[in-house]
């Protein structure tokens, strides 16, 4: 979905079109479709060298009948005379010549063009991906996956058949217009004039109709990204769908908006109408005027029937070329919505960069500092995290707990400098990370999420994901052997083809479990200065959680580790522990102390809050048969609890 | 059978047989789409005629004019300048108009088509079972949805414009011209072989070429897909070179099939422009000799080429359109193949009505195993009485989630029958199945659009009071409301700015609002917190107590409030009583449970 307030990065898809004036529109669209010109300038030679074959094959289509009448009413009639076949062989020779001429040009000029249409597509495609990984999280969240696709797919693809098509034939026919008008105006006074005039009303049909079109192929191309969108969200959450039965609803929704789009293009459609009727209608009509007038200016002897004829035969090749004008108008006023939509995403400027002058700490050790740090997001009006202020000593691995939307993943973002804070500053070992490069902080900062992803590859590649590919092969199976371990992973050696096999989206489907086990491996194998884990037992069995702390617990030691933590077992990984409330941090300490001391951490942390569970299983069980009575008391006093624990 | 051919490589080359069979799946596709258009296509086709004639006819007016109606003129009868001018002017209407509405025909029918081409694969998407989808990436849907219609787009918009005409002027070209001199039409007429074997050669080759573009474009695509979907790990973890070097591959791979399709294209025109001056050649060689022996006159052999000569000229564009539809029927093979998926889950022709279920739920016999892999249940027997809250326990691989996928019949099973009152599951119709069952799964995806809208899913039409109930059920409401828009608020992009547990929180919402018979919580609540939990525990214990509930958790804090344990290994039960008989029983759940205890705080 596009972002929807005003936003200094991403603009939003639908609503940037803004009408502009007749002349100025076109005059703008020159303008953007220029813009492309850095990509096309090394492709110009081989451009202008096919619009000249394509001139000459033109030239030779058009020489061949003449020469044929030619050739056959003289030397070879001359030659039936005297009987001499030598004529035949020479007006053959010649025929053949301008046969080979005309398909030789035509072949030159689709080789001399393919080459730099795709390659500037390709160019293009791959300036788009690099700009869209270097483009902040941020920007992500906000651009819908379908109107990015689009833009790199659907407009590029638009633009190459421009380049090797539309381009050309837009120069040659308007050459050809241009050319042919001014030869009758030259050539035949009045008449060419009279024709002249008809050119008239094209001119603002044609602006007009520019304008009005543009925006439609705006739409258009936005509706197409939208619903692009929709088909991946309809994939992406079929699980949801088919759970809830809600696959003829997602059909609905999407037919309305697959519908959306027809309409739009039936709209398209009746512009295109419009304007192939004015470009045939309004010339031909002229031609009508002209041709009464002609005879009568022939009539009183103001013009020959010679040049009358002449000027309809070059009317008639100027014909062909005005009518695909409003075809090759529109696919140039596609390509430039293709080329706007492009330079949208190419012109959001990335506020999250590498500095200038990028530094690196003096003495790493891990040490990672949050000072006074404020961060909302861009479209929002209060702060996520609000003057916060927190240490991760060097080595130590602290826990993060709060209600869940209290901001831990936000911090725990800011980190690894996924987001930039909005105020305040991130520091590891004493350096601001905006002022480290974004690769080096990284290299410091692992991370394991909350929803793990993992990519189409094999096992190995996705845990070796953050480890250096230069490092040698035996060192990097031992991190890979330790990580797995570590993460008790060891279900990976039964897949088919053991740490081989592909999983992701294109490979083996795993469970919440095993993706969150190799999401932690990962994050271990790249032995981090800082390692960041967000929730990262959370979808494990008892017995596997157990397992997995235990190891971990050693590998945390001596690494500093932020732990997302909403259990007492997760929490126990840490030395120490953060408890985040309202975008501050209110307390620190150990679990125990804040056990004692913090009514919030208690309210957050501790099930034994709850009366009933102090019982065990039995009270609970005992609470739920004897319906709501009891129970319903007991819980009131819970909340009654938890409202004092929130308040203080 | 699904898995095994989504899953296996796109662009293996096809047998013959394979090919043949593909593209005339494809074809028929087409023909299938195009059928229900047949009255619009012939209207198309008159107007296509109708402004070509149109256009024809200016310059043979214009002729007559200057023939027939300026020596009237010069006579002093003003009437035939007049005649002829008024046709010009009906000749430049119709023609015009024609035209005009031939364009806004052709997209109707082409809008149409998609759309339908659209809903289909849609339809067919939703259709297919979750293995089809396990195996088949989200990209590759969406490069059948976008850039394999777009290939067909092209086809239907620009294509049949051309060639309709084309064909038509060659026609009375070559009727014209055999009428005049039958000799010279036999000249093209043998022109005709060339033409087709270098037709047949541009067929066979463009076939491969295009099928290798689909491919490489839907490999782009899910490169693409994948990378932006995953964007937070490719940063964290510094993948951006390794990303963009091997996206910058498959895009060279598409361009480099994008570049042998325009190349192949590129010299079968020249080809056929070649063979029609070649032709016209031939002819001038046949025509002049029998000039020179006198058998034909001069004024005759110069109509006859100019005639030949006109017959090619539109051939061009007969090319154009072919090789269009060549990138279409390739287009249209991979998106039939996705239409021919057959879904392992079949819906019943005839299912058995179940309007209210009560939610009793039998596992008779059942074994099941995905595809070809190991058993994962072996034979299980299992009656949960309508109203009973159980709780699944067990290690990863137990067969507590396939147990799920059973019940909700994600999967049907391998052997044995799953009964919901009494009927077996798989006789049930897919709207009283989902009414009757309905499971919430750890992944709580979220759709853009309103927070409303997403808890609705649940019920479609849903008031706000009741989506609202459904939010404070589950203690969703609080946090909603301080959302800038409250229920209105978008969640955006895979719900960026919701957290893990608020998700879960939401899609609680969504099961509360569905309102089931029986409810399956697959590990549903383990991005939650404590208070979260809470709230959501106090909310089930209302739901959940006149309705069925499966409950898969390893919080045993979740199991705390079922009736039943069933503890399971390996596919089997191996322990089955309530939460207290087990705790008596000192066997896995008992430690378990002591564990647990341990850990609380």
């Amino acid at each position: 979905m596009p972002p929807d307030t005003a936003d200094p990065t991403p603009r939003p898809a639908v609503e940037t079109f803004r009408g502009s004036g007749a002349p100025g529109a076109d005059a703008s669209t020159v303008r953007a479709l220029g813009r492309l010109l850095p990509f096309v300038r090394p492709a110009l030679p081989r451009l202008v060298g096919g619009g000249l074959s394509a001139l000459g094959a033109s030239l030779a289509a058009l020489a061949i009948p003449r020469v044929l009448q030619h050739v056959v009413d003289g030397p070879l009639a001359a030659g039936a005379r005297t009987h001499d076949a030598g004529a035949l062989w020479s007006a053959m020779a010649l025929v053949l010549a301008l046969g080979l001429a005309e398909a030789g040009l035509i072949l030159l000029r689709r080789s001399l063009v393919m080459l730099p249409g795709t390659r500037v597509e390709a160019v293009m495609r791959g300036v788009l991906f690099r700009h869209l990984q270097d483009l902040p999280v941020a920007f992500h969240d906000r651009w819908a996956g379908g109107q990015l696709l689009s833009r790199s797919m659907t407009d590029l693809g638009l633009l190459r058949r421009w380049l090797v098509f539309g381009l050309l034939q837009l120069v040659v026919s308007t050459a050809t217009v241009v050319v042919g008008v001014g030869l009758l105006v030259a050539t035949t006074g009045w008449l060419g004039l009279v024709y002249l005039v008809g050119a008239i009303p094209v001119t603002v049909i044609v602006f007009r109709f520019s304008r009005r079109f543009r925006a439609i192929s705006r739409r258009s191309q936005d509706q197409a990204g939208d619903l692009a969108t929709a088909v991946e969200e309809s994939v992406h959450g079929i699980r949801v769908l088919k759970a809830f039965g809600r696959g003829r609803d997602a059909l609905e929704s999407f037919t309305g908006q697959a519908e959306e789009l027809r309409r739009t293009e039936l709209a398209k459609a009746g512009q295109q109408a419009r304007i192939n009727v004015a470009l045939t209608l309004i010339p031909e009509l002229t031609l009508a005027v002209c041709l009464v007038l002609g005879a009568w200016l022939a009539h009183t002897d103001q013009i020959t029937v010679g040049a009358l004829t002449a000027f309809f035969a070059t009317a008639a090749v100027i014909n062909g070329p005005v009518v695909d004008l409003g075809m090759t108008l529109s696919m140039t006023l596609n390509a430039r919505t293709a080329v706007d939509r492009f330079f949208e995403v190419i012109d959001t400027v990335n506020p999250l960069t590498d500095p200038d002058d990028p530094q690196v700490p003096a003495a790493p050790e891990g040490r990672v500092v949050l000072r006074d740090v404020t961060f909302r997001h861009d479209d929002a009006a209060t702060p996520v995290l609000d003057h916060l202020d927190l240490e991760l000593p060097a080595g130590t691995t602290t826990a993060l707990v709060g209600l869940t939307g209290s901001g831990k993943s936000t911090l725990a973002m800011l980190v690894p400098r996924l987001y930039d804070v909005t105020a305040g500053a991130v520091e590891l070992d004493g350096v601001d990370v905006r002022r480290m490069r974004r690769a080096d902080v990284r290299r410091a900062v692992a991370v394991a999420f909350e929803d793990p992803t993992l990519f189409s590859a094999s096992v190995r590649e996705n845990v070796l994901l953050g480890v250096d590919d230069d490092l040698p092969a035996p060192e990097r199976e031992r991190r890979l052997r330790e990580a797995l371990e570590v993460a008790q992973a060891g279900f990976v050696e039964d897949l088919p083809q053991g740490l081989d096999t592909r999983i992701g989206e294109e490979g083996l489907s795993l469970s919440g479990g095993q993706r969150q086990r190799l999401a932690l491996a990962r994050a271990i194998a790249a032995r981090p200065r800082v390692l960041v884990l967000d929730d990262p037992l959370s979808a494990l069995d008892v017995a596997t959680e157990e397992a997995v702390t235990a190891r971990l617990r050693d590998v945390l030691a001596g690494t500093t580790s932020l732990v997302i933590a909403h259990r007492p077992s997760t929490v126990a990984l840490a030395d120490r522990v953060a408890v985040l409330q309202d975008g501050r941090v209110r307390a620190v300490g150990t679990h125990s102390q804040l056990l004692a001391t913090d009514p919030h951490y208690r309210y957050v942390i501790s099930s034994l809050e709850d009366d009933a569970a102090e019982h065990g299983v039995g009270a609970l069980a005992d609470a739920t048969a004897e319906g709501d009575g009891d129970a319903a008391t007991t819980r009131e006093t819970t909340l009654d609890d938890e409202a004092t624990g929130a308040r203080l | 059978m699904s898995t095994t051919t989504a899953a296996a490589p796109q662009d293996a080359p096809l047998s013959g047989a394979e090919s043949r069979a593909a593209r005339s799946r494809s074809l028929r596709l087409l023909g299938d789409l195009l059928r229900p258009h047949r009255g619009r296509l012939g209207w198309a086709g008159v107007l296509v005629v109708a402004s070509t004639l149109g256009q024809v006819a200016g310059p043979a007016l214009v002729a007559v004019t200057i023939d027939h109606a300026l020596p009237a003129l010069d006579d002093g009868d003003g009437a035939p300048l007049a005649v002829y001018g008024a046709l010009f002017v009906l000749a430049a209407v119709v023609g015009g108009l024609a035209g005009g509405a031939y364009v806004r025909q052709a997209a109707v029918i082409s809008q149409a088509v998609l759309l339908e081409l659209r809903r289909r694969v849609f339809r067919q998407t939703q259709r297919l079972s979750l293995e089809f989808h396990e195996g088949y990436t989200s990209g590759r849907i969406i490069s059948r949805q976008t850039s394999d219609l777009e290939a067909l787009r092209e086809l239907l918009d620009g294509g049949l414009t051309g060639v309709v005409s084309s064909v038509l002027v060659m026609v009375f070209t070559a009727v014209s011209l055999a009428l005049l001199d039958w000799r010279s039409g036999v000249v093209l007429l043998v022109s005709f072989l060339p033409a087709l074997a270098l037709t047949r050669w541009f067929q066979k080759r463009s076939q491969v070429f295009y099928r290798r573009q689909r491919t490489a474009s839907a490999r782009v695509i899910v490169k693409f897909v994948e990378t932006m979907t995953g964007m937070r790990a490719v940063q964290a973890f510094r993948r951006e070179a390794t990303t963009e070097q091997d996206y910058g591959a498959l895009a060279e791979d598409y361009r480099a099939a994008n570049y042998a399709t325009f190349s192949l294209n590129g010299r079968y025109q020249p080809g056929l422009v070649l063979i029609g001056n070649l032709t016209v050649v031939a002819a001038l060689a046949y025509g002049g000799w029998r000039v020179l022996t006198g058998e034909l006159d001069v004024g005759v052999l110069v109509a006859a080429l100019l005639y030949v000569k006109r017959f090619f000229q539109p051939i061009q564009q007969v090319g154009m359109f072919y090789n269009a539809f060549q990138s279409a029927a390739a287009a249209l093979e991979k998106v039939s193949a996705l239409l021919a998926e057959e879904p392992t889950v079949v819906e019943p022709a005839r299912p058995v009505a179940l309007p209210a279920a009560r939610g009793e739920l039998r596992l008779e016999h059942v074994t099941f195993r995905y595809g070809h892999g190991p058993v994962v249940l072996p034979d299980l027997d299992l009656t949960i009485p309508a109203g009973q809250t159980v709780a699944l326990v067990g290690t990863t691989g137990a067969g507590k989630s396939t147990l799920a996928k059973l019940v909700t019949r994600f999967y049907d099973a391998s052997e044995g029958r799953v009964l919901l009152d009494g009927v077996d599951v798989r006789d049930l119709s897919t709207p009283d199945l989902r009414r009757a069952v309905v499971m919430v799964t750890q992944e709580a995806y979220l759709f853009s659009g309103s927070v409303r809208d997403n808890i609705a899913l649940g019920r479609p039409g849903a008031s706000q009071a009741q989506v609202e109930a459904a939010a404070r059920a589950v203690g969703a409401h609080e946090f909603v409301m301080a959302m800038p828009d409250g229920y209105d608020t978008d969640v955006n992009k895979r719900g960026g700015r919701v957290s893990a547990g608020q998700r879960q929180l939401l899609s609680f919402a969504r099961a509360f609002l569905a309102d089931p018979a029986v409810l399956v919580l697959d590990e549903a609540t383990s991005s939650l917190d404590i208070p979260g939990e809470r709230l959501v525990q106090r909310g089930l214990q209302t739901l959940l107590a006149d309705r069925t509930a499966i409950i898969i958790a390893h919080r045993l804090s979740t199991v705390a409030i079922a009736d039943r344990v069933l503890v399971m290994e390996h596919g089997w039960v191996v322990e089955d009583g309530s939460p207290e008989e087990l705790v008596e029983l000192d066997g896995r759940f008992a430690r378990l449970h002591a564990a647990w205890r341990d850990s609380l705080v």
